[in-house]
């Protein structure tokens, strides 16, 4: 029909499409759907960090990161979360430094000698649900069994992480662990190694990228967490160099108390201790793809 | 046949040297360390449960079955926790129903739209959400997004007016930019990833032939997603959904930020309330006795429900992902 409206048109296009029909109109209609969910998460992220980043970054500065936790009435400009951020390095590294190896032993243990086994299977399952576990139960938990008995210390709040970060680091180890052929194990033990000699010096190396990479995203997201935080350490706003003892502060913890604060000043300075906390994890989760990307020798 | 091989595979650990019997002792030693930390995770839930459970034990015996009643007023010593259950309830099933379309719409995005060097870009973007800490969320919640909302939710309120069940949700005097609604549309932002990233591993393993099956009976895209992806995903996306929802449930700043703290049970979504993990992070610390008994006892509750919810979801997913391999 279009034809005869225009007669002059030049050598003739055949469509070989289907014509223009509701069952088109409606894939049409259900792939702009999908890409709309995509626009509706993009929307509130970039939201989240363009506030962050424009309130934060008025805020930070050097002395920022350096000075000492002022009042909650103070106005912006004076002081700094300088022993918060302390903190939150001092009890994330120790709570790395606690989860990390138990969660590597874990999965070396789940795919290298429990195998197909109904033990190994069963831990497996329970890792899972573990990651599912509410991260202020890990704070109840740590403060019934540690807390109570000892007091608060940035000893207790790295044992509460310790909690959420180990069946992170065992599934992502053990899925690198599968990742490693079985060809080198085979030809390890065929020069008369020990199993754990197997184990250490062939298995672990063959997947070091990938097992590095899922502990920095265990620390990246065990760096922001509040949650079990709040009744281990206590949030005091001094500085506490010791980590094993006496009530110790974190960035995340202040950003909590701030949030609530009316003062435009200790919401100010909320705003830059997340903006810190950002960056912060921001960094691990940088290096655990460069990491990934330089050392990891086999991938999924 | 299968005798030989038997007879084979036992014959050297029968006949072994006795040397390859002495096992080093750093070798057997090694082995006991990995079994002990693949059991530690075993005894910290087992721990969890007992020693929470027995601080929480002053709440039990004191209350009996009214703490399911709605009364919370520390003040007199009554712990009735029913507003925190309901609020846990109703944020959940807020974010559940706002993540999951749009989550299950990113991951058929990923599999079956768009080419394959684009799939990475976006599910780096949509992990960044995962990135975000949940005490950051919180603070753009309660500073930004509810003052925000504020409006937006009074106009709602004026247009519903009058309207029966309208009303009952989103009308009424009371709203405030801190509600149940707007922790739910945050717990769903802090889902989504989750959500998304579990829903895509079963989608991705539809098989091939099956599609292109259904793309040469002359099916459009949208109906081999209905007629050959959906059917097969089901399962796993239902336990992906599940674990979504012990997420939500078990978030905990996020929503003490935002909730607007308020322990009331009301069908109004725009009205402040209060659920279990933000009850317990805002008032913790200052409970004593029994008041911290029944705080104690909210989070043995919570761990139960997220266990609860944790193992049947596992359990769906686990077994949709071994059908999956043995199709």
């Amino acid at each position: 029909m279009a034809v005869t409206a225009q007669p002059q048109a030049g050598p003739q296009k055949v469509d070989l499409r289907e014509p223009p029909s509701w069952r088109r109109t409606k894939n049409r209609i259900m792939t702009w759907l999908m890409i709309l969910a995509f626009v509706l998460t993009v929307i509130p992220l970039g939201f989240v960090f363009a506030t962050v980043i424009a309130k934060g970054a008025s805020v930070i500065s050097w002395s920022f990161l350096t000075s000492g936790i002022p009042p909650a009435f103070s106005p912006a400009g004076v002081g700094g979360m300088g022993p918060a951020i302390l903190g939150t390095l001092e009890i994330t590294a120790l709570a790395t430094v606690i989860a990390v190896p138990l969660g590597i032993l874990g999965a070396i243990y789940i795919n290298e000698y429990g195998g197909k086994g109904l033990l190994s299977n069963f831990i497996r399952f329970m890792a899972d649900v573990m990651t599912g576990v509410p991260s202020i139960v890990m704070g109840l938990f740590i403060y019934t069994i540690f807390t109570l008995h000892f007091g608060y210390s940035g000893l207790g709040g790295a044992l509460a992480l310790a909690c959420l970060m180990l069946p992170i680091v065992i599934r992502s180890t053990e899925e690198m662990l599968k990742l490693v052929p079985d060809e080198l194990r085979q030809g390890s033990y065929a020069l008369g190694a020990t199993k754990s000699r197997v184990t250490v010096t062939v298995v672990l190396p063959a997947a070091v990228g990938g097992i590095v990479s899922g502990c920095l995203l265990a620390v990246a997201r065990a760096a922001g967490e509040t949650a079990p935080l709040l009744f281990t350490i206590l949030t005091v706003t001094s500085v506490n160099w010791n980590v094993f003892s006496g009530a110790n502060t974190s960035l995340a913890t202040q950003i909590f108390s701030n949030a609530t604060q009316i003062y435009p000043g200790a919401q100010a300075r909320g705003w830059g201790a997340a903006l810190t906390l950002v960056a912060i994890a921001f960094i691990f989760m940088i290096i655990a793809r460069l990491v990934t990307a330089r050392f990891a020798r086999y991938q999924n | 046949m299968s005798t030989v091989t038997k007879a084979d595979s036992a014959a050297p650990a029968e006949s072994a040297h006795p040397l390859a019997q002495r096992r080093p002792l750093g070798d057997r030693g090694f082995a006991i360390l990995a079994l002990a930390s693949g059991l530690l995770v075993l005894v910290i839930l087992v721990l969890i449960a007992v020693s929470t459970s027995q601080q929480a034990s002053a709440w039990f015996s004191a209350e009996g079955l009214k703490i399911f009643t709605n009364n919370w007023n520390p003040a007199n010593n009554q712990f009735g926790a029913l507003a925190f259950i309901y609020g846990t309830a109703i944020t959940a099933a807020i974010a559940v129903i706002i993540a999951v379309p749009v989550s299950i719409g990113i991951a058929l995005l990923l599999t079956e739209v768009v080419p394959r060097r684009w799939a990475r870009p976006i599910v780096y973007v949509v992990d960044l959400l995962a990135v975000v800490p949940s005490v950051v969320w919180g603070l753009w919640g309660i500073l930004v997004l509810a003052p925000w909302l504020q409006h937006i939710y009074a106009s709602i309120a004026s247009g519903v007016h009058g309207i029966p069940v309208l009303e009952n949700l989103f009308g009424g005097s009371n709203i405030s930019g801190a509600s149940f609604f707007t922790a739910g549309l945050i717990l769903a932002f802090m889902i989504t990833p989750i959500v998304t990233s579990l829903s895509r591993e079963v989608i991705a393993t539809t098989s091939t032939i099956d599609k292109q099956g259904a793309y040469a009976l002359g099916a459009t895209r949208w109906e081999m997603i209905r007629g050959v992806v959906w059917p097969h995903s089901q399962g796993g996306v239902v336990g992906a959904v599940l674990l979504g929802l012990g997420r939500a449930m078990g978030e905990t700043i996020a929503a003490a930020l935002v909730i607007g703290s308020s322990a009331t049970i009301t069908s109004h979504l725009f009205y402040p309330g209060y659920n279990m993990p933000a009850v317990i992070a805002n008032q913790f610390g200052e409970a004593s006795g029994t008041f911290r008994a029944a705080l104690m006892g909210l989070g043995v509750l919570l761990f139960a429900f997220t266990i609860i919810i944790n193992v049947i979801a596992r359990g769906i997913v686990e077994r949709s992902a071994r059908r999956a391999r043995g199709a």
